[in-house]
């Protein structure tokens, strides 16, 4: 029987494989990626205690997640394109006009 | 034999996803994103939501990932071949998740989510998953279903506004 905790733990190893990416890659369309990554791996979280606790709740919600990822990777992209045109790189760590 | 089935979804999961966070080229990057995007879809349905697993195909493997192509478009992919791909502090990034998975790991041991909603398996055979939550979002969340309807209409034109050429004079 797997239990809901086999799915917590799948979760949260793709979650921090995610963060791992988003922190550590210089590529700007991979950290993207990476978030989506994250996103995936909350919202296995969320089915899997939604079956467990045989609520529809957390199906709702990973609906509307996937709604706004959506829009995120639009807007996320469209930052892309215009830092790529402006300034001609895709890398995080030479986009330093905010001194970040 | 559900372990099985959970095993190889998990097995595959993981290792798509370091994959995916390590692949020198972008395009390889998101090819092997689709596979985990069907993986997770198998997930769902493992867990009774196929709705979302369509949902999952549909937008992720099917919009999304169609977007990131789109993108690397833009990007010189032969520069790309031969410059590092990784940021110089990445020691710390990869001490700060492990030290999270760490963290996280032990919160898990003391979860225990309480069972005992309506929505049963059975009732869920009887009624399916999309009828179910259709009838949750609609009457239960109707007005974030709006919102949501919103955000994405923000998105849309934020989209247009941000990749659009200066106009001249």
């Amino acid at each position: 029987m797997v239990g809901l905790n086999w799915y917590m733990w799948l979760s949260l190893t793709v979650f921090c494989i995610g963060m791992v990416g988003f922190l550590t890659r210089r590529n700007i369309i991979i950290v993207f990626m990476s978030i989506e990554l994250m996103l995936n791996a909350v919202n296995i979280n969320l089915v899997a205690i939604s079956h467990f606790m045989q609520d529809l709740r957390g199906q709702v919600l990973t609906f509307f997640i996937i709604a706004v990822a959506a829009a995120e990777a639009a807007i996320g992209l469209a930052i892309l394109i215009a830092i790529f045109r402006t300034k001609g790189v895709a890398h995080v760590d030479e986009a330093t006009e905010m001194k970040g | 034999m559900s372990q099985f089935v959970f095993g190889y979804y998990a097995a595959a999961i993981v290792f798509l996803s370091v994959v995916v966070v390590t692949r020198k080229n972008p395009v390889h990057s998101v090819l092997f994103m689709l596979i985990l995007f069907l993986h997770i879809a198998g997930v769902y349905i493992l867990l009774n939501a196929e709705f979302l697993a369509a949902v999952q195909v549909i937008v992720y493997a099917g919009a999304i990932l169609v977007l990131f192509v789109f993108a690397i478009m833009v990007l010189n992919l032969k520069e790309e071949q031969t410059v590092e791909i990784y940021v110089g502090s990445w020691a710390i990034a990869v001490a700060a998740a492990l030290g999270l998975f760490v963290i996280l790991l032990f919160g898990l041991r003391t979860v225990d989510v309480p069972s005992g909603g309506t929505f049963t398996a059975e009732y869920l055979k009887n009624t399916t998953n999309t009828k179910a939550l259709g009838k949750e979002i609609f009457v239960n969340y109707l007005l974030p279903f709006e919102i949501v309807s919103i955000i994405l209409l923000v998105a849309i034109i934020g989209a247009i506004v941000l990749a659009k050429k200066k106009l001249k004079g």
